[in-house]
């Protein structure tokens, strides 16, 4: 068996995070295109290595203050879950009963995005402590956090924005970049997102399975079974904890309350969910879908360096300001740019990297992109409109006879290299 | 206790707790708090002859306590990260304090044993494991058993001999001993005493290197060791814990007598390797990473690990399986054992295995 040698250097050894393989193309030789416009092949190299450098700076100095810090946010989210728990399950008083359902919608939001999010990236794997330990930990979502991990540790952050390669690229669900081709589905490209944004946590677990895969013939029977089974017990769980079991709890209420007390706690638990469905949408949404974020050609990305690589991540990234509670509750992704360069530095630290990476790239003249929430929310969702209309050139059609041709024009071309390949083997 | 615990630990609570564990809400109370992660509270740390202490602990209440000759795992922390290694049980399985306690030979570069040393104060919580190990003492203990050491392998076989001595075992206990000399020797008030306080043990020490005068025995282990004593391999059960050269040559003994069913061994500490063995050729992949490194002859982990990966590991010594991975392709090397295992896709412990020639792991 012959290994495709990787001109990127590798990122850890925990597994949980699949160092970024690049894309390497038939031809060895071909160099990738990606960022020539605002640097030499020189330049790259030497951004790459200034941010290697600041990546390792910042690994290097990883100590107490960090590990109390990731504590104290489990803390304060358990607090609010607690707190949520209990308020929900005083359906009789409707303050403490509202202020249980925003506790625990918090609470959930902490978990999956400073919490979850975070340590399954590994953030935290360096403390050793198996409580935030990226290969053990699961989250409070419905998504398995293994097939997660590898959608979105590996696929999407290694391959990100490149199309054909970045299955977030609109979910599949969403035309949300002129070089997706359209399909009659994208009319309704708002309305989706909309229903998307509420069922998001489902949402996530239904793109973990990789249907369009396994349908493409890429995933063997016997992996798309296991993924299938897995999503069937995470969900199992979470639906019994959420909507019977501490429904069954509230059961006790019922000769003080009435017979509706189980039916509020599960309804409060619904909410909860909505709440952190909501938030944690317009987040990621937020993070690469504005317009000024690039998308890459799967030709240019082949043989990328690690330059290339790092300038990718900074081009097909948006950041998000806001205050401290508001990076806090974003799981830091507000900082998307910092997190897409060095996924498993803590996330704390993005603000302090943050600082030297727009004097980076200040220097080197490239585009770094931030706005409030409102305006990247916005610039989505004119985005979603735009490309929600068909498209006049026949090739940016999915269903026209040009880009039919081409698209069978493309697998005989695959499929003569492969052949090729075997003949040379 | 033992019902709010099961309690607890049921179905029911976990249920309520998913994804996550019951513990993980309990420390937020008190760290001592839990009950499936066993914590201890460090009593007292006690100096014991030249560099080795002994650390008095009391674990929680999700401690199910040990077995002579058992290890525990045992977590510091140290500026925000876990250390975990692994140490023996040195204390009497009688004691009925709620107490055990571990014994430690600082060496000069084990982190852990140094900062146990030097720096762990009473009162502080440390992370541990259930007791491991399959070098125990049965239930029924033989009435003449033999129990063997050398250097800091004496910890785990003072675990057993101290529980005897409390016990009061009715039969013949013989303890040899090998260190390098009275000052290297652990526990050795304890040892002047105990054929005092055992009727039927006899202590026999050897100092390797500077011998006492009028000793029964010197030198190495040797077959005649045994002779001298009046042992018999073939009906006395032995364990026997200690470097590799010791348990090989204890091992050669046993085998020569066909005893081999009598003895119970534990390697104590694991060999250096060779650096210039001959078989530190070809290419170490590390797949999961895509990196690769020029074989060193070191172990699997200290090779990843100085090709800047941080492969998780526990007591770096075979015993904990913290570090197990899987070997993909090519043959390995047990430091211990000195084993050569070749088949493909097996699990190996990285930080006991050296490679030979070209090796592919899912690191």
């Amino acid at each position: 068996m012959s290994r495709k040698r990787t001109p990127v250097a590798s990122y850890d050894a925990s597994g949980h995070d699949e160092a970024p393989a690049p894309l390497v193309g038939a031809d060895r030789t071909k160099r990738s295109t990606i960022g020539l416009e605002h640097m030499t092949y020189d330049e790259l190299d030497r951004f790459g290595e200034e941010l290697d450098a600041i990546r390792r700076r910042t690994l290097d100095s990883l100590g107490q203050a960090d590990a109390d810090y990731i504590r104290r946010v489990i803390r304060v989210q358990q607090a609010c879950e607690v707190l949520g728990r209990i308020g929900i399950l005083t359906p009789f008083f409707w303050p403490t009963f509202v202020a249980g359902i925003v506790l625990l919608g918090l609470s959930k939001i902490l978990e999956n995005m400073e919490i979850g999010h975070n340590v399954m990236h590994g953030q935290y794997d360096w403390m050793n402590d198996p409580l935030v330990d990226g290969r053990r930990y699961e989250w409070d979502n419905v998504a398995p956090a293994q097939d997660w991990k590898h959608g979105h540790n590996f696929i999407h952050h290694t391959y990100t924005n490149i199309h054909g390669k970045d299955r977030d690229i609109g979910y599949g669900l969403l035309r949300i970049d002129d070089d997706q081709p359209w399909y009659p589905n994208h009319r309704f490209n708002l309305p989706l997102a909309f229903v998307l944004m509420l069922f998001f946590e489902w949402g996530v677990m239904y793109h973990g399975l990789e249907l369009d895969e396994y349908l493409g013939g890429k995933m063997s029977k016997k992996e798309f079974r296991d993924r299938k089974s897995r999503a069937a017990r995470k969900a199992r769980r979470q639906v019994v904890k959420d909507y019977l079991a501490y429904p069954a709890v509230a059961l006790a209420l019922v000769p003080f309350v009435g017979w509706w007390a189980p039916l509020a706690v599960l309804g409060a638990n619904f909410a909860a969910n909505l709440i952190r469905n909501i938030w944690t949408f317009l987040i990621i949404f937020c993070g690469h879908f504005p317009a000024e974020v690039q998308t890459f050609a799967e030709e240019d990305a082949e043989n990328e360096t690690r330059g290339q690589w790092y300038l990718r991540q900074l081009l097909g990234s948006a950041n998000i300001t806001g205050s401290r509670v508001f990076h806090v509750l974003s799981g830091n992704l507000s900082h998307q740019i910092e997190h897409h360069l060095f996924p498993d530095i803590p996330a704390r630290r993005y603000p302090e990297v943050a600082q030297e990476i727009r004097a980076i790239c200040e220097r080197h003249g490239l585009q770094y992109n931030a706005g409030r929430l409102s305006k990247q929310l916005a610039s989505v969702g004119r985005q979603l409109a735009a490309y929600s209309v068909k498209p006049d050139d026949p090739y940016k059609q999915g269903k026209s006879p040009e880009s039919k041709a081409l698209r069978r024009a493309k697998r005989e071309a695959a499929a003569a290299e492969r052949e090729l390949e075997q003949t040379a083997a | 206790m033992g019902l709010v615990r099961s309690a607890l630990a049921s179905r029911a609570v976990a249920s309520l707790t998913s994804p996550h564990s019951v513990d993980h809400y309990l420390e937020q109370l008190h760290p001592l708090l839990t009950v499936e992660a066993v914590r201890a509270r460090v009593v007292e740390v006690r100096r014991e002859t030249g560099a080795a202490s002994t650390v008095v602990l009391r674990p929680n209440g999700a401690w199910r306590g040990f077995v002579p000759g058992q290890h525990v795992q045992f977590g510091i922390e140290v500026d925000g990260t876990r250390k975990v290694r692994v140490f023996s049980v040195s204390s009497s399985q009688a004691s009925d304090d709620g107490t055990f306690s571990v014994s430690v030979k600082a060496h000069p570069d084990g982190y852990v044993s140094q900062f146990l040393h030097r720096e762990l104060a009473p009162r502080t919580i440390v992370y541990l494991s259930q007791a491991q190990g399959e070098f125990v003492l049965p239930d029924q203990v033989p009435d003449d058993v033999v129990l063997l050491s050398g250097g800091s392998g004496i910890t785990p076989v003072m675990s057993m001999a101290r529980t005897l001595r409390d016990r009061g075992h009715a039969g013949r206990v013989t303890f040899l001993h090998y260190a390098r000399s009275r000052e290297d020797e652990m526990f050795t008030p304890e040892l002047d005493r105990l054929a005092d306080e055992l009727p039927g043990a006899r202590v026999v020490r050897v100092y390797t290197r500077e011998p006492e005068v009028g000793a029964t025995l010197a030198g190495r282990f040797t077959p005649d060791h045994l002779a001298r004593l009046g042992i018999d391999p073939a009906t006395t059960p032995t364990w026997c814990c200690g470097p590799a050269g010791l348990i090989a040559a204890v091992r050669d003994a046993y085998e020569t007598a066909g005893a081999s069913e009598q003895l119970h061994t534990e390697y104590f500490k694991v060999p250096s390797v060779d650096l210039t063995a001959a078989d530190a050729t070809g290419t170490l992949t590390f797949d999961s990473s895509s990196a690769t490194a020029e074989n060193s002859g070191a172990t699997i982990l200290e090779q990843a690990e100085a090709a800047g990966l941080s492969p998780e590991f526990g007591c770096r010594m075979g015993v904990c399986n913290t570090c197990a991975v899987k070997k993909l392709s090519g043959a390995v090397r047990h430091v211990v054992s000195g084993e050569v295992c070749a088949d493909t896709d097996e699990t190996i412990k990285v930080c006991v295995q050296v490679p030979v020639g070209d090796v592919s792991v899912a690191l």
